[in-house]
């Protein structure tokens, strides 16, 4: 290359710029990556027309996609916020992604900010595509979006920190089983398919869980029409706090 | 900033548990110079550069790159340095070009990436994911990801391992570029071949300090002699040699006919051997003076045993 060519001319770009630069490329390894799409789209997608169109499990009164379509949106959130940042974002780490952005101009909150932002933009398409499906299903949604709105964001906020403070604490390979094994545990057991009646004395527990605090409060909305379901966000706020705080705490970049 | 180095270490220690990495380093770089640190595996190379780079506190001691702190003020610095890891720093479905851009788009004046990847090679690959990427073609990648953004220093940990001999003249190259352009370099290495083509400075560190910097000139001309080979008829008488020679010069016969002298390697002491040659009918063959290299150096200082 020709002389002068490398003389130095050091600078950050404009936080926005490197912060939307960030969110674009994390999005694309996102869409790019086949099994996360499995586990984003057409896992959820499988699952709303299966247990629609056939009646596998008692849902309690009404057609079977007004109680299925709630749990399938807060599984979605779940695969994109929680399994899917988990298991990205640990192996970001292990091929020493993360230590090599941490020297560069973005900061460590930027490119935090960044995963959520390509996280919002994964459940949007998510949000897009399961509404259309369960629509031709037969979907008849109630309430208030701004409800759903605000349920979603707060599911997506426990579950990241949950994610990231799964990724930030345990090998790559880990973190890949322990998230695959929640995501079906919490997938059985918190209320997405399974109504949580039907688990008896442990209901009550099991709606502590975010994932039927986020799934029953969705539900609460778009099938029952109800306000904002205090409840619900109480408990997805408390996981939030909770989540985000011990892995801003206990996070390990290397 | 700090008399002006680019950087500038003083009684650095670092710790791992009950382990002392680095113990007491000093170390100082002037700008736009290529400094080579050289260490055994453990010898505390990677900590020392990793510390300066921002990823570790020091326990003891300071740390000034820039002029500026890297853990306290590593906002402002990050955006003036260049960092090639020794593997990895890339998503592995990423493209090779992509990643590049991405790189490129973090900075406010960045390099043409595709003048840079065709200068590192890059070119044919650039649509290809990381993960699919040959060893050399990853190290190349590295190396454009570490000066994309027209840093001021760069630190490059073992720029040229596992490359071919291609790869490692291009690699030579653009630091050789860098460095005729004003950037700093500093780079870890345990080819001394590599440090001899391009340091101004060779750092040799081992047990976490410093233990020999200078020139690769000078590190080679001090310590042990030189040495001036050739072969003859065996069993010359030697003791006749020596006598015409400095008292510091030693001679013996290897082999038979193999015959080494070693001592201060001047023209003075070429002459007298073949004069000597001469007087005793012999015709000095294969004629070779031998220069202390890096290697020797290194190997001098660090000992010969292999390490963890």
């Amino acid at each position: 290359m020709s002389v002068g060519t490398f003389t130095p001319a050091p600078g950050a770009a404009p936080l926005w710029r490197m912060i939307r630069a960030q969110a674009a490329l994390e999005t694309r390894m996102l869409l790019r990556h086949g099994e996360q799409l499995l586990l984003t789209v057409v896992i959820p997608t499988l699952l709303l027309m299966l247990f629609s169109a056939v009646d596998i499990v008692d849902t309690g009164g009404g057609e079977r996609v007004d109680f299925l379509a709630p749990g399938i949106l807060a599984l979605a959130v779940l695969s994109t916020a929680f399994t899917g940042q988990a298991i990205s974002t640990g192996f970001e780490r292990r091929y020493g992604v993360l230590k090599r952005l941490g020297v560069s101009p973005l900061p460590r909150w930027g490119l935090m900010a960044a995963k959520t932002c390509s996280v919002l933009v994964i459940e949007l398409l998510q949000v897009l595509l399961l509404t259309a499906v369960a629509l031709m299903l037969g979907w008849s949604p109630q309430g208030n979006p701004l409800a759903v709105a605000l349920l979603l964001l707060l599911g997506t906020a426990a579950f990241s920190g949950l994610g990231l403070l799964l990724a930030g604490t345990v090998r790559a390979e880990a973190t890949l089983a322990a998230a695959n094994l929640i995501f079906i545990l919490l997938l059985v057991g918190g209320g997405v398919i399974v109504p949580l009646e039907k688990f008896g004395a442990l209901q009550d527990a099991l709606q502590l869980l975010p994932i039927a605090a986020l799934s029953d409060g969705l539900r609460d909305v778009l099938q029952h029409g109800a306000g904002v379901p205090w409840g619900g966000v109480a408990v997805l706020a408390a996981w939030a706090v909770a989540g985000l705080a011990a892995a801003a705490r206990f996070f390990k970049w290397e | 900033m700090g008399s002006g180095g680019a950087l500038e270490v003083s009684g650095l220690v670092k710790r791992y548990g009950s382990r002392t990495a680095v113990d007491g380093l000093d170390l100082s770089v002037p700008q736009g110079t290529v400094t080579a640190v050289l260490g055994p595996n453990g010898a505390g190379k990677t900590t020392t550069v990793e510390t300066c780079e921002g990823y570790r506190r020091p326990d003891a001691g300071t740390v000034r790159v820039l002029g500026l702190d890297p853990v306290s003020q590593a906002a402002l610095l990050r955006p003036r340095i260049g960092v090639m890891l020794q593997s990895g720093g890339v998503y592995p479905g990423a493209r090779a070009e992509e990643m590049l851009r991405h790189m490129a788009a973090l900075h406010a004046q960045p390099l043409d990436v595709d003048s840079l990847s065709e200068a590192l090679g890059l070119d044919s690959c650039g649509r290809t994911p990381y993960r699919r990427l040959s060893g050399g073609q990853q190290q190349r990648l590295a190396l454009a990801m570490a000066m994309v953004g027209r840093p001021e220093l760069v630190f490059l940990d073992e720029p040229s391992a596992g490359l071919d001999p291609q790869g490692r003249r291009a690699t030579w190259d653009l630091v050789r570029e860098l460095r005729g352009d004003g950037v700093t370099v500093v780079l870890t290495t345990h080819h001394m071949d590599e440090a001899e083509e391009l340091a101004d400075d060779v750092v040799i560190i081992d047990g976490g300090r410093v233990v020999a910097q200078g020139s690769p000139e000078r590190l080679c001309r001090g310590g042990a002699e030189n040495s001036l080979r050739f072969t003859g008829r065996p069993g010359l008488d030697l003791a006749s040699l020596l006598k015409a020679l400095p008292d510091n010069t030693a001679a013996a016969e290897l082999v038979p006919g193999g015959y080494r002298v070693t001592g201060t390697v001047d023209p003075q002491m070429l002459a007298t051997v073949t004069s000597w040659c001469a007087q005793n009918g012999v015709m000095p063959d294969r004629i070779s003076v031998e220069r202390r290299t890096l290697e020797d150096v290194f190997l001098e200082l660090t000992g010969k045993e292999l390490r963890s």
